[in-house]
């Protein structure tokens, strides 16, 4: 039987510009014109005021540790357990689900509130992951 | 308190709860519904409502042979029944139909001609969860209990007492998948799920159904069984990726239904004799009791650790044993039903002595959706 893939985002018009983002190495966020909040996941309106008008913008990549799992069940195509499943907290304020790298995989390691840095993990020559790393310094 | 115009007359779960390797999902949907047809001493024919949930409800209705002048397919995830419930005290009191039959089943073990679950990959689940190694509901849901541990100050140790309170419940139960008595410790040194979960605060993974009949407060007394009535409800949803909660020290969906149950049904915490939060995994009582206003975030771990939701407790909490110890078959809301409606009846295994209002919490998804219902047995 053949291995089974690691879960490949398809991405859609409306998500396009954030996967094209992490292959050029920038993490893409969007920014409302009218009220200036800023969201995740990518959507071309202002989930705040309905605002059709926003921009997209490179994030900082800064981020923190919101919470996490450690999965010890058998892992998802193209991971080894146990490995943390986390949410990180952006600087600029959305959450995203990530990856923590860099790092052991044990709760010693992993302290919420720890800084982080965005990375790119590259799939595919379509798909890079955003992911994150302890922060230097 | 409100005048109730809407009464549960019939409730019954499968004839067999557990593993069913020999009955279809859809079949198990059949024989939850016959047994609570019979348990309501009416004919299928006699159903004018129906409302179920994963399965269409043109799929039981035909199976079933039923026409129906009201439908609802509501399907929120494993509280989409107290939505139901909501949803057919509205139709009935608004002359819509008279008498509303919900049915869940699920073969959530045997997996005999259960629908498959997939994310697609362009779905925004499918693109921004799913590429992290999510593996189903033990690598999700748990996912924020961590940070309402460090914001609350609930350890481990108190995320373990849920698990030992609830097989306490399921020790009174005949019907509990699991009743041998288990301790803290046992809670701490069992298999490592997904940290800081371990097995037995996880849920089972069972096969069963159950189904609710519904009608008018007015009929209800010419029936069988001693009326439940539906004092209040409440809905609500909130995201489908639990990456993207508000907050993971509260479920926003939680926080609208729970009080929208509790106003309608024009009741105080303290007239609450009987209580059902919707318990996939561990932490889910505590928020709960939080978001539903009984007590501080920071009590909720002490409060049951101290031992006040068990057997005997001040407030007893998912007396059937829960997700964790009746059984779990992907859907658990309609349990926790049928739970608080034997409690009203006053036939529950484990009766609590003389309860009058019985408060029924669910979850939908990973905190994606959220319904309250709040019973009584008085007109
Ligand atoms: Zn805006």
């Amino acid at each position: 039987m053949a291995e089974l893939a690691r879960a490949r985002p398809k991405p859609t018009p409306e998500t396009q510009h954030f996967w094209d983002g992490t292959k050029a190495g920038e993490l893409r966020l969007q920014r409302c014109d009218g009220c200036a909040h800023i969201y995740f996941p990518p959507r071309p309106f202002c989930p705040h005021c309905g605002g059709r008008a926003v921009s997209i913008f490179s994030a900082s990549g800064r981020a923190s540790l919101y919470s996490y799992v450690i999965n010890h069940r058998p892992a998802a195509p193209g991971f080894a357990a146990p490995y943390a499943i986390a949410v990180v907290e952006l600087e600029e304020g959305p959450r995203m689900m990530s990856n923590i790298i860099d790092c052991p995989q044990t709760p010693e390691a992993l302290q919420l509130d720890m800084k982080l840095e965005v990375a790119f993990e590259r799939l595919d020559d379509a798909i890079t992951l955003p992911v994150f790393r302890p922060a230097k310094g | 308190m409100r005048k109730p115009q809407v009464a549960v007359v019939g409730a019954a779960e499968t004839t067999r709860l557990g593993i069913i390797p020999d009955m279809s999902q859809i079949q198990l949907h059949a024989d939850a519904a016959l047994n609570a047809l019979a348990d309501a001493g009416l004919k299928l024919s006699d159903i004018d409502g129906i409302a179920t949930a994963v399965e269409t409800p043109q799929q039981i209705a035909h199976y079933l042979g039923i026409t129906p002048r009201w439908v609802d397919g509501t399907s929120v995830g494993g509280c989409s029944f107290m939505l139901h419930v909501r949803h057919a005290a509205a139709a009935i009191a608004a002359g819509l139909c008279s008498t509303v039959l919900i049915t869940h089943a699920e073969s959530g073990k045997s997996m005999i001609g259960k629908l498959p679950r997939s994310i697609p990959a362009d779905s925004l689940q499918g693109q921004f969860e799913a590429p992290f190694g999510v593996v189903g509901p033990p690598s999700m849901f748990p996912i924020p209990v961590l940070r309402f541990m460090k914001t609350f100050g609930i350890t481990h140790e108190q995320l373990a007492m849920v698990a030992v309170v609830q097989r306490e419940w399921a020790a009174k139960n005949p019907r509990a998948m699991m009743k041998e008595p288990i301790s803290v410790d046992d809670v701490l040194n069992s298999r490592m799920i997904a940290y800081p979960f371990r097995l037995l605060q996880c849920c089972l993974v069972t096969d069963g159904g159950g189904a609710l009949i519904l009608t008018s407060a007015e009929r209800a007394k010419n029936f069988p069984h001693k009326p439940v009535y539906v004092l209040g409800a409440g809905e609500s949803v909130e995201t489908p990726m639990v990456s993207q909660m508000e907050s993971f020290n509260s479920s926003r969906a939680f926080r609208v239904a729970g009080p929208a149950a509790f106003a309608e049904a024009g009741i105080s915490h303290s007239d609450v004799d009987h209580l059902m939060i919707y318990d996939a995994f561990a932490h889910l009582p505590l928020y709960g009791l939080g978001d539903l206003g009984f007590m501080p975030y920071e009590d909720t771990g002490p409060f049951i650790a101290a031992g006040h939701t068990r057997p005997g407790g001040k407030l007893p909490l998912n007396t059937n044993g829960g997700g964790l110890s009746y059984m779990h078959s992907g859907m658990y809301g309609m349990y926790a039903l049928q739970e608080s409606v034997r409690q009203m009846r006053g036939i529950a295994p484990a009766q609590v002595p003389n309860a009058r209002i019985s408060v029924c919490h669910g979850v939908g998804g990973m905190f994606a959706a959220s319904g309250t219902v709040i019973f009584g047995n008085q007109d």
